[in-house]
């Protein structure tokens, strides 16, 4: 899985499938038969669980090491994973969790049968297809493009000035956003009266906030997401272009021809992990984005969620809802990489 | 090559560098534009005649920043928060991810499953909320900011790439001299990491540097609030430098600072990113190895 590592930090980590757990499992569950198989031969040797405490001791210096991090996963990962049944209890602070009373699914009815469901899923929907038509491509083409600069030190200079970007806080990026695009004093609006136009609120009309979003995406992100691409290129063998060009193929033929296939397989896998991410819409860069006026196209499910949970204190049912967003994302990438999987060579398992 | 000669090859050129030039312009006039702008007279800032540099140029909008401690002190904050915060993500992810890249590790199977579970499944919003308010009581302190990522999987998946790639003989030979697993970890193989210790670190120090949610939803005092939220609260909310300002408590002469409100908010916005940008270039190495030892990994 060559890709699969790369993209955690590019991803953030939260919206990829179970099969690790899988493959993670059964390298686990390989141990332990190992560990149960006894060679009757060497009765001096600890075998089974007395071989496992016999290890422990062993390498106890690491045991150690590895203490803090495993009081930290514990505590702050597995814990709250204990705490979501408060999705089908109601969670009333005084009574804890232990002491709530289970209402089962109750919490999942009020949601599909109320008002925001529909909203909520269309615009999370939207805002990643839409992501997906014009943001996917660009970084690609960036790369294809980029890779056909011949100055080595004027490819380099174009590559790290188009990953700053990603490194501004989203904060400062929307904050930037919202100073260009502001009524009276921003300048895309002083270009639009300079045209003759009048001037256009963006940023509290419904249908302008999908376009905003996906522009400041691509804006922060195309010279990060080229990066693998640019990578995988410079990967490709050179004698490749060389032979073509002999057979008469123009610099076009080459990139389309040679380039562009060269990279498919990273593209395909980067591909099916943003198809499988079609349900996930993070809740920050839309939080800073939205506010009551455009909820109609803005208002997402983790932003649904952060609004009723956090500050309605409506703990019981934004758990619940956010906990059918997590599944719905699973099963999403799972779907994506069977597809995948079955109709070309690349998946991610 | 033979391809270069022809006329397509100098219509790919064009496209080529033509495109290159509007990625280059188009990624940095903006911020170009928001360091003009905040050096820009109200009358300047208001009538648009703002283009690509200073018009009227003044500092006010920055005398006004610094003038108020509102933003100074987030700064502050954001200072401490990321380097405690970048500090105990180092001690939890390198002792974490070097246990693991041993062999000789007991459990490491489980202890491997225990890290990737959490990058698929997690409790969510609220349980982490209420475990962190409710159970921990570390609501309004920095530390609900730093714990709970303390460590992020992916980069600690990096470093135990890393690791695995050290030597056997480094630790056997260590161990003939008498070495136990503490000793071999400080004092041989974490010198020998600085590299990714680097790249890893580089990576949570942005992390924190950049983040504003946590700090919106676990604090609630300005006083303790950093940079990035700030930012917030005066460029997107509108909120003022500082509330006494308009109680009238300040000298008078501070007003002039608020009626270039549109400078103020670029200066803000100048303020937060700079010191980003100023170690951009010298960082931006590590990001890119960061990524491409995590590639390779796989």
């Amino acid at each position: 899985m060559p890709v699969s590592a790369f993209l955690f930090p590019v991803m953030g980590g939260t919206d990829s499938p179970t099969i690790m757990c899988a493959v993670l499992i059964k390298f686990f569950l390989r141990k332990v038969r190992h560990m149960s198989t006894a060679t009757s031969l060497q009765n001096t040797k600890p075998t089974g669980f007395k071989k496992v405490l016999h290890d422990i001791w062993a390498s106890r210096w690491l045991q150690l090491l590895i203490l803090p991090g495993l009081i930290y996963f514990i505590i702050f990962k597995y814990i709250p994973i204990y705490g979501v049944q408060i999705a089908f209890k109601d969670y009333k602070i005084r009574d804890g969790i232990t002491g709530s009373a289970w209402v089962g699914f109750k919490h999942f009815k009020t949601f599909f049968t109320g008002p925001y469901a529909f909203k909520l899923i269309r615009n999370t929907l939207l805002l990643n297809f839409y992501n997906l038509i014009f943001g996917f491509p660009l970084p690609i083409l960036f790369a294809l493009l980029l890779n056909e600069v011949k100055s080595v030190f004027f490819k380099k200079f174009v590559q790290t000035v188009s990953y700053l970007p990603h490194f501004i806080s989203l904060a400062a990026v929307i904050g930037m956003l919202s100073m260009f695009v502001a009524p009276s004093t921003g300048i895309v609006n002083k270009i639009i009266n300079f045209f003759g136009g009048e001037s256009i609120a963006f940023l509290t009309e419904p249908g302008w906030f999908r376009t905003l979003y996906v522009i400041s995406g691509i804006w922060t992100g195309l010279g990060w997401g080229a990066i693998i691409y640019i990578a995988a290129l410079s990967a490709v063998d050179q004698g490749l272009y060389e032979a073509a060009a002999i057979d008469g193929a123009n610099r076009f033929h080459l990139m389309f021809h040679i380039s562009l296939p060269s990279i498919m397989g990273t593209v395909v896998v980067m591909f099916i992990l943003r198809v499988g991410s079609m349900m996930s819409v993070g809740s920050e860069k839309v939080l800073l984005m939205y506010n009551e006026l455009t909820y109609e196209t803005s208002d997402v499910i983790s932003t649904f969620v952060y609004r009723r949970g956090l500050q309605n204190n409506d703990y019981s049912f934004s758990t619940a809802v956010e906990m059918f967003n997590s599944i719905v994302n699973i099963i999403f990438l799972w779907v994506a990489n069977s597809l995948s999987r079955k109709f070309t060579e690349s998946s991610l398992w | 090559m033979i391809a270069d000669k022809s006329v397509s090859s100098k219509v790919m050129d064009i496209i080529v560098y033509a495109t290159m030039i509007i990625v280059l312009v188009v990624t940095l006039y903006p911020v170009l534009y928001v360091i003009s702008s905040s050096l820009s007279s109200a009358n300047a800032n208001d009538r648009g005649l703002v283009t690509i540099f200073p018009v009227e140029f003044n500092i006010d909008a920055y005398k006004g920043i610094f003038h108020m401690p509102t933003l100074t002190r987030a700064f502050k904050n954001s200072v401490i928060i990321t380097a405690g915060g970048t500090a105990i993500n180092m001690l939890f992810t390198t002792t974490y991810a070097y246990a693991l890249s041993r062999k000789r590790l007991a459990l490491r199977g489980i202890y491997t499953i225990i890290a990737m579970i959490p990058m698929y499944f997690s409790g969510g919003l609220i349980p982490s909320f209420l475990l962190i308010s409710q159970t921990l009581h570390l609501y309004n302190s920095w530390w609900a900011l730093i714990l709970p990522g303390a460590i992020n999987t992916s980069n600690m998946i990096i470093m135990r790439s890393f690791f695995v790639s050290l030597p056997a003989e480094l630790e056997e030979s260590a161990y003939l001299d008498g070495a136990n697993d503490f000793v071999i970890f400080f004092k041989i193989m974490l010198p020998l990491s600085q590299a990714v210790m680097m790249t890893v670190g580089l990576y949570y120090l942005v992390g924190h540097w950049n983040s504003w949610f946590s700090a919106m939803v676990y604090l609630n005092e300005d006083e303790k609030m950093p940079l990035q939220y700030m930012l917030r609260q005066i460029v997107l909310l509108s909120a003022s430098l500082d509330q006494a300002a308009y109680d009238g408590e300040i000298v008078t002469d501070s007003s002039l600072y608020f009626t270039n409100y549109v400078a103020v908010k670029y200066a803000t916005l100048v303020f937060s990113m700079a010191p980003m940008m100023m170690i951009y270039p010298f960082i931006q190495r590590f990001f890119v190895k960061g990524v491409m030892i995590g590639s390779v990994k796989g």
